[in-house]
C-alpha cells in the first residue's frame, strides 16, 4: 500500500519536471516539437561520440582487416608474397601439428587456472564474509597480487622457480616432487604449471573479490532462520549460500575462462611457449608468429581459429544456461 | 559462519591457518623480489635460496636508477599510462552518463558491441594495428600507444562509470535542471562533486591496466629511448640474464606505481569492480 502510494507522488512530482524541461516527449508530440524530438533522440550521441569513434577505429575496423588478413599472405620478412591466397592459410593450419599442441595446451591451461582461481578465490570470499581482527588490513594485502603488473608476476614467478635463485625448487625437491632441485620450466612434462601457479595467484583476488561482493548480497535473515531450525554450517552452505552464488558464478566463470584462453603474458614472458611448445597456447602461438616471425596473414589465421572456438563455447554455455533455468 | 565458528574451537583454528595461508601465498613471491633485489651481489650465489639475507644493501637500486636506461623507462610508462588514465576516464565519463541517463535508439546496439570488445582475442587486431601505426608514421611513438591504450579501456571503464552514475538519484539533477540549469550545467555542478570517488576508482583501473601492458608496447616500440617499462624489463632480462640483483630492484620499482594507486582504490574494489564486471 505505502508502496504504491510513494510511486504515485513521485510520478506527480516528476511531471512538472519533463514538462518544463521538455526533454522527455510524449509519444505522438513528435509532429508538434519535431525538432526537439530530434535533438532528444541525437543528444545522447554528443556524449557518446568519442568512446563510439575510437572503438570502432582502434578496434571494430582492425578486427575485420584482421579476419580479411587471414585469407591473404602478408609476410613482412618477404614482401614478394603478399597478396590474396584463399583458403591457404586455413589449410596450413589444418596440417599444422604446432597447431593442434597449442589448442590442447590451452584447454590444459584454461581448465586448471580457471579452477584453483575459482576453488581458491571461493575460500578466500567466505573468510572475508567473516569478522575477525585486522581483517581490512588482511583483505588490502591478499588483494595486492591483483594489482602487480602482469609482466612483474611472470618474471617473479620464474624466479622462484630458478634454482639458482628461487626456494620453489628446494622445497618441491624436500616434498618428494622432484628428484632434485631444477627448474621446471624447463622439463615439457611439467613447464605448464609454472605459468599456471602465477596465474593462481594473479587471479585469486578477482574471483574472491566478485564472490565477496555476491555473498554480501544475500539476505542475513535466511542465515538465522537456518541457525534456529538447527541447520548444519553444511547445510546452510549447500541450501542457501551456493544457490544464491550460482548466477554470479555461472557469469564469472565464463568471462574468466574467455579472458584466460585469451592471455598470453604470463606464457610469454615465463617460458616464450617452450620448451619444445610444451607451453605454446593459441593465444601465445599467434604473438610469437606475428612478432617474431612477422607473419602477420597466418597470425590472424590462428588469431581467427580462436576465436572461433571462444564462440563455440559461448554459444554452448548460454544454450546450457538456456536449458538450466527451464527447469 | 561466525555463530558456528565461535561455537567448535576446531573451526577458529582451521579458519586462521586458511588466514595464514593466503597471506603467505600472496605476499611471499613480493617478499622474494624485495628479497633478492636488497641482498648484496657478492651473496646471491651462496645464499639466493635463503629466507633471510645475512646483510642487506641497496647498491642494486643505486645502479639501477643512476647507471642503466630504467629511469627513462619509468618516464616513459609514467607519460603513457597517466595520459591514458585521464583521456579515458573523461571519454569513459560522458559515455557512462549517456547510458545512465539516457534512453535511446541503438543503444542496445552499442552495449553489444562495448561487450563484444571484451571478448575477442585482442591478439587479432595487433598485427592490422601494427600496420595501420606503421603507414601513420607513429611506430615507435608513445602517441600511439595512448591511442591503443584508451580504445582497449573504454569499454571497461564505461561500464564502470555507468555503474557509479546508476547510483546517484536522478531527481537531484533534475532539481537542478529546474531551477534553470542546462543539462551541462547540471551535469558540472551537481553530477560531477558526487562522482569523484567513481572518476577515482576508474582513473587507478586504466591506469594500472595501462601501466601493466606489456604485448603490443612490445610490437609497437622497438627504439630504446621510446621503451615503457615493460619493455625495457623484458629486455633488460633477455640481455643481461644474470643480473638477479638489478632486474629485481628495477621489478621493485615498477611495482610502486601501480601499488600506490591500489592502496588508493581498494575502498572502491568490492562495490566498484563487481558492478562493472558483471556487466562487462
Amino acid at each position: 500500500m505505502g508502496h504504491t502510494f510513494d510511486g504515485r507522488i513521485r510520478q506527480v512530482e516528476s511531471q512538472p519536471v519533463t514538462a518544463k524541461t521538455n526533454k522527455n516527449v510524449m509519444p505522438g508530440d513528435t509532429r508538434a516539437r519535431r525538432s526537439l524530438y530530434l535533438q532528444y533522440l541525437v543528444e545522447p550521441f554528443y556524449y557518446l561520440s568519442p568512446a563510439i569513434i575510437l572503438i570502432g577505429a582502434v578496434m571494430m575496423v582492425p578486427l575485420i582487416i584482421g579476419i580479411s588478413y587471414s585469407f591473404q599472405s602478408i609476410e613482412l620478412l618477404n614482401p614478394f608474397k603478399n597478396g590474396w591466397v584463399g583458403f591457404e592459410n586455413y589449410g596450413k593450419l589444418w596440417g599444422d601439428r604446432k597447431f593442434w599442441i597449442a589448442l590442447e595446451n590451452t584447454f590444459f591451461w584454461t581448465f586448471w587456472s580457471i579452477t584453483f582461481q575459482f576453488f581458491l578465490g571461493l575460500g578466500l570470499a567466505m573468510l572475508l564474509n567473516t569478522n575477525f581482527y585486522g581483517k581490512k588490513l588482511f583483505q588490502a594485502l591478499v588483494f595486492l597480487p591483483w594489482a602487480v603488473p602482469t609482466f612483474l608476476s611472470a618474471l617473479t614467478w620464474a624466479w622462484l622457480f630458478n634454482p639458482v635463485i628461487g626456494p620453489l625448487p628446494h622445497w618441491l625437491a624436500a616434498l618428494g616432487i622432484l628428484s632434485e632441485p631444477y627448474n621446471i620450466l624447463g622439463d615439457p612434462d611439467l613447464a605448464m604449471w609454472g605459468p599456471i601457479t602465477a596465474n593462481i595467484w594473479f587471479g585469486v583476488p578477482f574471483f574472491a573479490i566478485t564472490l565477496l561482493a555476491a555473498l554480501q548480497s544475500i539476505p542475513s535473515e535466511l542465515y538465522e532462520a537456518a541457525e534456529i531450525d538447527g541447520a548444519t554450517p553444511w547445510q546452510t552452505f549447500t541450501k542457501i549460500t551456493l544457490p544464491f552464488l550460482a548466477p554470479m558464478i555461472a557469469i564469472t566463470v565464463m568471462l574468466r575462462t574467455i579472458w584466460i584462453a585469451n592471455f598470453a603474458d604470463l606464457i610469454f614472458v615465463m617460458t616464450g611457449g617452450g620448451p619444445a611448445n610444451s607451453t605454446q597456447i593459441l593465444s601465445t602461438y599467434i604473438f610469437t608468429t606475428a612478432f617474431r616471425k612477422l607473419d602477420f596473414g597466418y597470425a590472424s589465421t590462428i588469431a581467427v581459429a580462436l576465436l572461433v572456438i571462444l564462440l563455440i563455447y559461448a554459444v554452448i554455455l548460454l544454450w546450457l544456461r538456456k536449458k538450466l533455468v527451464k527447469i | 559462519m561466525s555463530v558456528a565458528a565461535r561455537r567448535h574451537p576446531a573451526l577458529t583454528i582451521g579458519k586462521y591457518a586458511a588466514l595464514a595461508f593466503y597471506l603467505a601465498f600472496a605476499l611471499f613471491p613480493l617478499y622474494w623480489l624485495l628479497k633478492i633485489a636488497i641482498t648484496p651481489d657478492a651473496l646471491i650465489y651462496s645464499e639466493g635460496t635463503r629466507l633471510f639475507p645475512s646483510a642487506v644493501s641497496f647498491d642494486n637500486f643505486r645502479t639501477v636508477v643512476f647507471q642503466t636506461d630504467f629511469l627513462a623507462y619509468f618516464g616513459n610508462s609514467l607519460t603513457v599510462s597517466l595520459a591514458t588514465a585521464a583521456i579515458t576516464t573523461l571519454i569513459a565519463a560522458a559515455a557512462g552518463y549517456a547510458f545512465s541517463r539516457f534512453d535511446f535508439m541503438g543503444k542496445r546496439i552499442i552495449i553489444a558491441l562495448m561487450l563484444i570488445t571484451q571478448m575477442f582475442p585482442l591478439l587479432m587486431i595487433i598485427a592490422p594495428i601494427y600496420r595501420i601505426v606503421g603507414q601513420l608514421g607513429l611506430l615507435n611513438s608513445l602517441t600511439s600507444l595512448i591511442i591503443v591504450y584508451t580504445a582497449f579501456n573504454i569499454p571497461f571503464a564505461t561500464f564502470l562509470m555507468q555503474s557509479f552514475f546508476d547510483g546517484i538519484p536522478k531527481d537531484l539533477e533534475e532539481a537542478a535542471m529546474m531551477d534553470g540549469c542546462s543539462r551541462f550545467q547540471a551535469l558540472r555542478k551537481v553530477v560531477f562533486p558526487l562522482t569523484l570517488p567513481g572518476l577515482g576508482a576508474t582513473l587507478g583501473f586504466v591506469f594500472t591496466a595501462a601501466w601493466s601492458e606489456l604485448l603490443f608496447a612490445l610490437m609497437l616500440i622497438s627504439k630504446n629511448d621510446a621503451m615503457t617499462f615493460p619493455v625495457g624489463l623484458l629486455t633488460f632480462v633477455s640481455k643481461f640474464s644474470v643480473d638477479w640483483g638489478q632486474m629485481m630492484a628495477a621489478g621493485v620499482l615498477a611495482l610502486i606505481p601501480s601499488c600506490l594507486f591500489f592502496i588508493f582504490i581498494q575502498r572502491y574494489l568490492v562495490q566498484g569492480l563487481t558492478s562493472g564486471a558483471v556487466k562487462g
